[in-house]
């Protein structure tokens, strides 16, 4: 642990703060019956998609393509993911078989 | 008062009518919340963490990849600022669903408050797409719809880091479970939208999908210049950049209830607001469905 128990604390209650600020902003600026700016509504459109595409990099930052394993683990668990997604349309079962292998490659075929 | 008691038991069955409604619908967030929270549990807890925090974190965060991400955060350096900017980021999709749901919670009362807290995806595609039968009060509908999914977390989370106090196994690779989450989100909304392009006869890989791929895109090119560190701010800010200044060409590939600049008193008329909003609530509450299979 690199923080102390207060700065963790602090750190938690921005991601409450942040959190609930997402979720009541909508209700307290559409307060009635004011019509939604068009800017918003697009927003509301586009930036979803694009902030998992983000979120989905963030979790592959550390990856080292130019070293052993390649990245190799990862892209075989994702592409798992995504086939089994395609196939069956089941959060859970992509979730799991995704997961699994992964834990299973790393541990047993790409240990470092 | 001779009033009271028939009052209560007025109120009380209203109460548990409504509960009996909601219930059925919550099972295949039971599924999933219990699953996911386990797992989330099990990795706070091999990450050194206590299990009272899993239980606080899932309680009063409660939306759960922004409490995965926490849990990276809370294993590196203290920066607020980075964390405060992340939970409004990831967050920011509950924008979204409190404009779809701004018209289905009002005057339910007090309730509304929690109702607005407990905002997750799950309970936004249940509570969105739930057709209420006549009688039951839609107040105590929503609001039961939130408790029981924030309660499945919790259970879910606590178990989780219970159990991973005596696990014994490897949890090497563990963390990839978040991956395959916004994994699967993401996978998800590419086939919403190749749906939604298909139906209106624009198909094309890059135009319908043209949010997902600046969003990677954008990502990619900070992750290269800023470093693996520092680049979610910069990521998100290029992004809403980059969405911005393209608006009317990126709007005007958006299938079905386009948004387009110039159409801004037409726009405020439609009934749906959100535009896409409807067809994401439809995948979201697919994906909910489908976890009980």
């Amino acid at each position: 642990m690199t923080m102390t128990p207060l700065q963790m604390g602090i750190t938690i209650a921005m991601c409450v703060i942040g959190t609930v600020a997402t979720r009541f902003l909508p209700y307290v600026i559409f307060r009635g019956n004011k019509p939604i700016p068009t800017y918003v509504q697009y927003l509301g459109n586009v930036l979803g998609p694009a902030v998992f595409g983000l979120l989905i990099v963030y979790c592959l930052r550390n990856v080292n393509l130019f070293a052993w394993p390649y990245g190799i683990p990862e892209a075989i668990a994702l592409f798992v993911v995504s086939i089994t997604y395609v196939w069956k349309r089941n959060m859970m079962i992509s979730m799991a078989a995704g997961t699994v292998l992964y834990m299973v490659l790393v541990q047993t075929v790409f240990t470092a | 008062m001779p009033q009271n008691p028939s009052l209560k038991t007025r109120t009380g069955g209203r109460r548990s009518a409504a509960l009996k409604a909601a219930f059925p619908l919550t099972i295949p967030v039971l599924a999933g919340y219990v699953f996911t929270g386990i797992t989330y549990g099990l990795l706070m807890v091999s990450s050194g963490f206590p299990i009272w925090l899993s239980t606080l974190n899932a309680l009063i965060i409660y939306t759960g990849s922004l409490e995965f991400l926490l849990v990276a955060m809370l294993l590196s350096a203290f920066n607020p600022v980075s964390a405060l900017v992340t939970a409004l980021m990831v967050g920011s999709r509950h924008i979204f669903y409190g404009i779809s749901m701004l018209g289905r919670y009002r005057n339910v009362g007090r309730k509304k408050f929690y109702l607005i807290y407990a905002t997750t995806d799950e309970t936004f595609a249940v509570n969105y797409s739930a057709q209420i039968p006549a009688g039951i009060d839609r107040g105590w509908f929503y609001f039961w719809v939130s408790l029981l999914d924030q309660a499945y977390w919790t259970v879910g989370a606590t178990v989780g880091s219970v159990c991973g106090s005596f696990v014994t196994f490897d949890t090497r690779g563990l963390d990839f479970v978040l991956t395959t989450m916004f994994m699967v989100i993401f996978v998800n909304q590419w086939l919403v939208d190749s749906d939604a392009a298909r139906k209106v006869n624009i198909y094309g890989f890059l135009r319908s999908h043209i949010s997902e791929i600046v969003g990677v895109a954008s990502s990619l090119a900070c992750l290269a210049i800023f470093g693996p560190d520092d680049f979610i701010v910069p990521s998100l800010v290029l992004i809403l950049i980059v969405l911005t200044i393209f608006r009317s060409r990126i709007a005007a590939t958006l299938p079905s209830h386009v948004v387009r600049p110039a159409d801004e008193t037409h726009v405020a008329d439609d009934e749906d607001g959100t535009g896409r909003a409807p067809a994401a609530a439809q995948g979201t509450a697919e994906l909910a469905k489908e976890g009980s299979r």
